[in-house]
Parts: C-alpha cells; sequence; structure tokens
C-alpha cells in the first residue's frame, strides 16, 4: 500500500455529506435509530393493528435491502454495473436448498455456509469480468446469471423450473423458533442491521475510499501504487456475498425458491432499486429497495396492469432525478453549491 | 445419430442464427454507433409478432402480414426515438439501461392490454406447410426453408448497403469514431435515426418470421434480446461482420448442444447424472462461449472501435 494514503483520501468525496449541515445534521443523526426502533417495534405494532401480513412484508423487503446494499457498494462506490447480482442470489438460496435437501437443520449454518458459496462464486465471477469493461462487464456479469439460472432450471432434484418447497423452516436454535414470524423477523432485522452497519464500516475504510479512487481516476490510483483490480475483486465479492445471504435468507422466509429468482430481469430490478435510492449513497440501496417493492405491492393491488407505473416511474426518474430518492434530500444550500461547482 | 440428422440440426441452426442476426444486426449499430444500450429492441421484436400473427390470421395473407408488421414497428420505433432514446445517447449505461427497461415494463402491460394475457397462436402461411425433399430421406420443412433464404438475403443486403454504399461508409465511420466523423461533417444523429428504423425494421421482421415456429407471447422479447446480446458482444460491438459471425457461431453452439449433446451423454453417463446436466449445459453454452470468447478478447472478436 502506498504511504501518502492521507492526501488521497483527503481529495476524495466523503461518502456522506451530512456531517457540517447545522440544523439538518441532528435530524440525519437521529432518523436511522428512529427508523431502527420502528422496525423492530414493528410486529407488535402489526399484531395490535392486526396486520400481521406485513410483518413477513417488511422481512422480504429487509432481504432485498441487503443485496441491494452490497450492488449499491460496487455499483455506486465501485462504478461496477453488475446486470447480474440475482444469479449470486440464487447461488446463495440453491445452496441452502441442497443442504437442506441433504439433512442440514442449523440456520446459522446453511446461511454462513449460502454466504460462503456465494463469495467463492462470484470471485470466480469477478476474476474474469473485470478484465473487461463498460458495455462488456454489464454484458459479462448478466451471461454470469444466465448461466446460473439455466443449472437451476434444470436441476431436476431441486424442482428445476417448478421451484422448491422446504419442508419446513431450518432451526435458529438458542430458543428461537423460526416458525414463529415476529421471530424471524427480529432475526434477519438483527442480521440485516449488522451488515449493513459493517458495510458502512467498510465504505469509510481506506479500502471503502481506494474503491471509489478506482472509480474516479483508474490511471492515477494505478500509478500511485493501489492494486486496482484486486480492490475491485474484493468489492465485487463482498457484494456477491451479501447477496448470496440474502438469496438464503429469502429461502428461509418463503420456505421456497425457485429460478424466477435468478432470472435476469430480476438482477435488473436490483439495479433499478439502487438508482430509484441513489447510485453510491450510504441510504441509497435500502431507500431504493423498500419504495420498488412498496410501489410493486401498492400497484399489484390496485390493477392487474402494474407494470406501466413502474416503467413510467423509472423514465420519470431517468429524466427528472437522476440522482435518486435519496439527492432529493440534499438540503438547498448543498444544491446551490454543488450547482456552482459543476459550472 | 446418421449425417441426416446432423445435417438437419445444422440447418436448424443456421435458421435460429440467421433469426439472431437480424435482431443483432439493427441493435449493435445502435450501440456501436451511439453507445447507447437499448433493452428495448426485444420489445420491437415483440410488437413485430404479435402485429403479424394478427394480420395473418384476419387477413389470411402471408406477405401483407409480414409487411404490415415491419410498418407498424417502425412507426412505434420512430415514437421511442424521438420521444426517449434520442434524449439518452449523452447519458451513461446505466440511465439507457434504466429508461429502456422502463419501455419494457411499459411494453409488455400494452401488449396484455390489446391482445391478452394468453399466448397468440401463429398459423404457419398456406402453401408453406409441407415438407420439402431437400436430399434423399431429409423432408425438411419448407416455411424454415423460406427463413433461412431470406435471413440470407437480409444477411447479403446488409452486407452490401453497409460495405458498398455511401450511406454504409457513413455508418461504418459513425461506429469506429463518432466524434472525428462529425468533425469530418457527417451528421451522425441524423444517420442514427434511420439505422434505429432499420434496426427495428428488422427487429419486426424477425419477430413476424419466428411466430409460426415458436410462440408469440408476452416476454417473447426479453427471452431473444439476452441472446441477441450475446451475439453482439462475442463479435465486437457495432461489426456488422462480428454480428453475422458470432450469429451463426451462437445458433450452431446452441442447437448442437440441444440436439447432440443429450444423446452423447446419455451414452456415457447414468440416465438420472445425463437428465440433469444436458439441459444445464445445453443451457449454459452460448454464455460460456460468450464468456471464453471475452476472457481472450475482451473487445469481442471484431470491434468496430480501434
Amino acid at each position: 500500500m502506498s504511504t501518502n494514503i492521507s492526501e488521497i483520501v483527503a481529495s476524495l468525496p466523503r461518502a456522506s455529506a451530512h456531517e457540517h449541515q447545522g440544523g439538518m445534521a441532528l435530524v440525519w443523526k437521529v432518523a436511522p435509530w428512529v427508523l431502527l426502533v420502528v422496525l423492530a417495534a414493528l410486529p407488535w405494532i402489526a399484531a395490535f393493528a392486526g396486520a400481521e401480513y406485513y410483518v413477513g412484508f417488511v422481512r422480504r423487503i429487509l432481504i432485498f435491502m441487503l443485496a441491494v446494499a452490497g450492488l449499491n457498494f460496487i455499483l455506486g462506490y465501485g462504478g461496477m454495473v453488475a446486470l447480474g447480482q440475482a444469479g449470486f442470489v440464487g447461488v446463495g438460496a440453491y445452496t441452502l436448498v441442497a443442504m437442506s435437501d441433504a439433512g442440514f437443520t442449523s440456520a446459522w449454518g446453511m446461511w454462513i455456509a449460502a454466504t460462503l458459496v456465494a463469495a467463492l462464486v462470484s470471485a470466480v465471477v469477478g476474476l474474469v469480468s473485470l478484465r473487461t469493461r463498460g458495455a462488456y462487464f454489464i454484458m459479462i456479469t448478466l451471461a454470469f446469471a444466465q448461466m446460473i439460472y439455466y443449472v437451476s432450471v434444470s436441476i431436476a432434484s431441486y424442482g428445476g423450473d417448478d421451484g422448491y418447497t422446504l419442508p419446513q423452516r431450518p432451526a435458529l436454535g438458542f430458543g428461537l423458533d423460526s416458525a414463529n414470524e415476529p421471530t424471524l423477523y427480529w432475526v434477519v432485522l438483527a442480521i440485516v442491521v449488522v451488515i449493513f452497519i459493517l458495510l458502512n464500516r467498510v465504505t469509510c475504510s481506506r479500502f471503502g475510499h481506494a474503491l471509489v479512487g478506482a472509480r474516479d481516476n483508474e490511471t492515477r490510483m494505478l500509478a500511485l501504487g493501489y492494486p486496482v483490480f484486486r480492490i475491485r475483486l474484493v468489492a465485487f465479492t463482498i457484494a456477491g456475498a451479501m447477496a448470496g445471504l440474502a438469496g438464503a435468507l429469502l429461502v428461509t422466509h418463503n420456505s421456497f425458491v425457485s429460478p424466477t429468482v435468478i432470472h435476469w430481469t430480476s438482477s435488473a430490478t436490483m439495479i433499478v432499486m439502487v438508482l430509484l435510492g441513489g447510485v453510491g449513497r450510504r441510504w441509497g440501496g435500502p431507500l431504493g429497495a423498500a419504495v420498488w417493492i412498496i410501489l410493486e405491492e401498492v400497484f399489484r393491488g390496485m390493477t392487474d396492469y402494474w407494470h406501466w407505473p413502474l416503467g413510467v416511474l423509472l423514465i420519470f426518474l431517468v429524466f427528472f432525478a437522476p440522482k435518486g430518492l435519496a439527492a432529493l434530500a440534499d438540503n438547498r444550500a448543498k444544491k446551490k453549491f454543488s450547482k456552482a461547482g459543476a459550472h | 445419430m446418421d449425417s441426416i440428422f446432423v445435417i438437419e440440426q445444422m440447418l436448424n441452426g443456421l435458421g435460429y442464427g440467421f433469426m439472431l442476426f437480424m435482431l443483432a444486426a439493427g441493435l449493435t449499430l445502435v450501440f456501436g454507433i451511439m453507445d447507447t444500450m437499448n433493452l428495448a429492441h426485444g420489445s420491437l421484436f415483440m410488437a413485430g409478432g404479435y402485429v403479424a400473427a394478427t394480420v395473418h390470421t384476419q387477413s389470411g395473407s402471408f406477405i401483407a402480414a409480414v409487411l404490415a408488421a415491419i410498418a407498424v414497428t417502425m412507426l412505434v420505433a420512430l415514437i421511442l426515438e424521438i420521444l426517449l432514446v434520442r434524449r439518452l445517447y449523452a447519458r451513461d449505461h446505466l440511465a439507457q439501461v434504466m429508461a429502456t427497461f422502463g419501455v419494457i415494463l411499459i411494453s409488455d402491460d400494452l401488449v396484455k392490454y390489446l391482445w391478452g394475457p394468453s399466448p397468440l397462436m401463429a398459423p404457419t402461411p398456406l402453401g408453406l406447410t409441407e415438407p420439402v425433399q431437400i436430399l434423399e430421406g431429409l423432408p425438411y420443412p419448407s416455411y424454415r426453408l423460406v427463413i433461412l433464404g431470406a435471413g440470407l438475403a437480409i444477411a447479403l443486403g446488409l452486407y452490401v448497403l453497409v460495405n458498398h454504399t455511401r450511406v454504409g461508409m457513413l455508418v461504418r465511420a459513425g461506429a469506429s469514431n463518432r466524434s472525428m466523423a462529425e468533425l469530418m461533417g457527417v451528421r451522425v444523429r441524423g444517420i442514427f435515426t434511420w439505422v434505429f428504423l432499420l434496426g427495428a425494421a428488422l427487429a419486426a421482421l424477425a419477430g413476424a418470421l419466428m411466430g409460426p415456429i415458436s410462440a408469440v407471447e408476452i416476454g417473447m422479447g426479453e427471452s431473444i434480446l439476452i441472446p441477441a446480446l450475446v451475439v453482439i458482444v462475442i463479435g465486437g460491438i457495432g461489426s456488422i461482420r462480428g454480428v453475422f459471425i458470432a450469429s451463426m457461431l451462437v445458433g450452431l453452439v446452441d442447437i448442437s448442444g440441444r440436439a447432440f449433446l443429450p444423446p452423447m451423454l446419455r451414452a456415457v453417463l447414468p440416465p438420472s447424472i445425463a437428465a440433469d446436466l444436458g439441459p444445464a449445459i445445453t443451457g449454459i453454452a452460448i454464455y460460456a462461449l460468450m464468456a471464453g470468447v471475452l476472457a481472450f478478447k475482451p473487445a469481442g472478436l471484431f470491434p468496430a472501435r480501434a
């Protein structure tokens, strides 16, 4: 590693720009904790309101937040437009299915194994894909996801096209009952929160800043002696592992998986979630996943034709809010500043 | 496995390859010249398939159906280009992926609204239902021969257009170095609108021709889009020659995987493993081919940009 890293770090844009904004700063500091308390209390609120369905619904959102936060890490901070994250979700999901089919029952063991297998697969995929640039990178990550898709479709022992239903949910141990919906919800919430905090530590670390540096000026980072390829590969593997864990959690949540989760439109939807939330912003991934899934649910409840409003929304976003929803929260002073800086 | 079977499957592979070529030719030029990634190209293919099936059933004339499909799809493409694609040239791939993915979502719902959710039956044209004896012991569906002929004609026509006309020269100039071509006074944007429409016409033709031998259904565009993208990436973005070679390669690899691999696997492996492995290898064959090509030539076989 280079010795003058502090200079580089000082010259890089900070991942979060909310620290020095006066009155709003307090709100931004408190908001995540308020959100966490609300999320933790959700099962009781839902039980009180007689809306237990929403415990499972929010659990699904949390699981997608995990995968999308990983994608935002490589796409937003690393500049890698990976159109194959659903493939790694599938690797995690089918690892759990294979282990469950072989007689394993411990949820923790299977989640860890799924994460590791997805990390391994994404490391191999990254090793090949990261040699390419631009549109070729988009296409090759897509190609690997398609390969995983066709493998999952053709394995008849795990249901092939029809998917696979777990006979029962994996056991959590420690006196926790995974069949109890709120219990599983809290476990998922805890996992997602811990990993999100860890991811933010990584993003703000030297490694995270080097990743952003490689995105903004690869030549300069190379000249400074940074192993750009290796940095990208590690980031790609982290995102793949997160996607794999999300896949394993998703099977546990649904007790079911089918190759649909690996279809290329799922990968595209994950990219859309990142863009919707805000590329390269701390809350971009979670925000995008939540808003997209909620909108899907709302439109689906209203009409059979629930795709087109989402399509219109996408086109609208591309032209009117290209930085995503997280950017809308920037205050006016910052907007003025960035406008002045742009010209 | 006798030689007749091999020849028959090879012809099927070439037929599939020509279909991919028609789809990918327009896509690669759009991509190569304007650096614009258009996921909605598959929707144009779907539009061609639906319009052709409808007109064919209503009027009974296949020629009219194909012409109507091309005309309607070109009109749709013109609207799409003016309203949306034109505004995406200057944007990054991410914005292009997102906006054209939005178009896919809208067009799938629109087709569902106009034609209903169930697949359409596209009849085989009258007079082309009987097989033709092309070799002794090899009857081949005459409709598939028509597809082969049409594909060959389009490929030749496109070759002449791109390599031996003034317009083609401007297109190639735009694909190999757009800013240089613009500095030399070429109105790349104006040419591009025509290239986009030509691509749409070819996609519609492919959709119309594919209708009778595969399903005309919602999502047909998404499932053919990915192999078409694989073709342009293997061939090298922006290169017509690359697209032609890559589409033949992909067509042959895909069909031979489907036709020859399962019996070979059954011969050497236990049936239960062969039954799982065959479809898996068949499905991933073209993607493995692409990953292999990109691992050694990261810009495809014949990149247009030097």
